[in-house]
């Protein structure tokens, strides 16, 4: 699956995105990132552009797919590093049937978002961040990184840190912690 | 942006023979801070060489008695490791200080020690930089300078050092290693990075086509007792305006060996061996440490806007080997 990538000389090459699920084969210039592969080739829009330069998080998608996925800044990966792993954007989140993911659900119930720009990259990232507390994975929050500190419990000061790659201009924060918390409550 | 080739060579020898044989060849690991300086048109290579799936990727028992990082491993992992929490805090928490959680998930061991410097001119390419255009000048002596060096810069240059996760490897003397054309080689941490003086073109002591592929931890001991603190201008998810990483060995209150070293005060992670030398064998009280800061801080030159930095540092360093040497400082520093 690795780089169907030519010889040195070429700048483009043809190559297989896997996004929500489905194959798709596309000629790209080497210098597209993943994030203009998404929103300009294959019309995936919900994923955003805001700095462009891993500043503000709008961008984040998974890599690795739903469950267990990584969350990365799709602005600063090259789409030809991105053909060997299941990509999830905002558009793949929800179940297949339309359910919305918990934290669609929970955003939209705390109403955080204001404009929504960056709203899809701090679902994703919320998605992923919840599954690396879950993990075990401390953060600079944490009161402890022993080993031996049990599982982390994410207070607001361990979901703030955590959620720091995610600026939203207007100012949700409040109302995005609040969602994030309520989806941790209904956890089993 | 140029246009580039892109090239996933078979092994790591390939690799470094791509590179070695093209002069406008890069490698290309995690990518967070190379693809950034590309859009900026700070780089211009015109042949990527990916080696993310080609670099050691793992973490494991070094011969010295300590840990080999794979030059691959993402910093997140590095982070989340048992093994280096609890036997290396002062590198779990300097990995954790630094960038967001989307970048550590990207960026490597490896690319955290090349990474380039954040200075505002450095990064603009309608500004003079005698780093990145050599001989242009450098605008940064008379103009925003607020967060740069301290220590160890020049005329030509006062850029710092970005990384978090290199001022932890230099307090506990890791070992890089590399392999490159000429074969493989290590260096000590310290060994990797170059003062600016009159070339800041020339960061590391690398030369075209060297790879470094793992990083060596000494066995863990007294660098269980150890801390990395960082002071930025907001919370989290911003470059740091003076970090220290510490390890002390104290018994019967007298230090008995302490290794610290600085963070964004000076063009390379910067290991405070004045400091240490003060601090060898005297009691392990708050008025000591300062005396040991001072020692550090007396070859300073700071410039109009980063003088801030002098007392930042000392009360950093005061208050983290107090702290480590379970004592809060006698008139606590602020």
């Amino acid at each position: 699956m690795m780089a169907s990538v030519t010889t040195a000389d070429h700048t483009s090459s043809e190559l297989t995105l896997r996004v929500n699920g489905t194959a798709h084969r596309l000629r790209l210039d080497h210098r597209t990132t993943l994030l203009d592969a998404l929103r300009e080739h294959l019309g995936l829009t919900g994923t955003k552009k805001g700095c462009d330069h891993g500043q503000c998080g709008a961008c984040t998608v998974l890599l690795g797919g739903r469950a267990g996925g990584r969350r990365v800044n799709s602005c600063l990966l090259l789409a030809v590093m991105a053909q060997d792993t299941e990509i999830i954007t905002i558009e793949g989140l929800a179940s297949p049937d339309g359910e919305l993911h918990p934290l669609q659900a929970a955003f939209v119930e705390h109403d955080a978002l204001q404009c929504g720009y960056c709203t899809p990259g701090q679902i994703c990232s919320a998605a992923a961040m919840l599954g690396e507390a879950a993990a075990g994975w401390p953060s600079a929050a944490s009161a402890s990184l022993s080993p031996q500190a049990g599982p982390v419990t994410l207070d607001a000061a361990e979901i703030r840190e955590r959620m720091s790659g995610n600026l939203c201009r207007c100012g949700a924060y409040v109302n995005i912690l609040a969602a994030i918390r309520d989806v941790l409550q209904e956890a089993p | 942006m140029r246009p580039f080739g892109y090239l996933v060579p078979p092994d790591p020898a390939a690799a470094i023979a791509a590179v070695t044989g093209r002069p406008g060849a890069a490698f290309l690991a995690g990518g967070t801070n190379l693809v950034d300086l590309m859009k900026l048109g700070v780089a211009s290579p015109d042949l990527l060489v990916d080696v993310t799936g080609l670099l050691p990727g793992r973490i494991e028992p070094a011969p010295s008695g300590g840990l080999r990082i794979g030059a691959g491993v993402r910093n997140s992992d590095l982070a989340a490791d048992p093994r280096v929490r609890a036997g290396y805090p002062v590198l779990a928490q300097a990995v954790l200080a630094g960038a967001s959680g989307q970048l550590r998930n990207m960026a490597t061991v490896g690319g955290n020690l090349l990474q380039r410097p954040r200075c505002p001119y450095f990064q603009d390419v309608t500004k003079p930089c005698n780093k990145r255009d050599p001989g242009s000048g450098c605008p940064a002596r008379v103009g925003d300078h607020r967060n740069l060096a301290i220590l160890g810069g020049s005329a030509h240059c006062v850029a710092t050092h970005p990384s978090d996760m290199a001022v932890a490897l230099a307090a506990l003397d890791a070992v890089v290693h590399i392999e490159g054309p000429g074969g493989p080689r290590t260096l000590p941490l310290g060994g990797l990075y170059r003062l600016p003086g009159g070339r800041p073109d020339r960061e590391t002591t690398l030369e075209r086509g060297d790879l470094i592929t793992a990083v060596d931890l000494p066995a863990p001991g007294f660098a269980a007792r150890s801390a990395y603190r960082k002071v930025r201008d907001r919370a989290s998810y911003a470059f740091a305006v003076a970090s220290v990483a510490a390890a002390l060995d104290v018994s019967g209150g007298v230090v008995r060996d302490a290794r610290l070293a600085l963070g964004a005060v000076a063009p390379v992670p910067w290991r405070a061996r004045a400091a240490e030398r003060v601090l060898a064998g005297r009691p392990a009280t708050a008025e000591w440490f300062g005396r040991a800061a001072d020692a550090e801080l007396a070859a300073a030159a700071p410039l109009r806007d980063n003088a801030f930095k002098l007392t930042l540092v000392r009360n950093v360093v005061v208050r983290m080997l107090s702290e480590l040497a379970g004592s809060e400082p006698a008139g606590a520093a602020q």
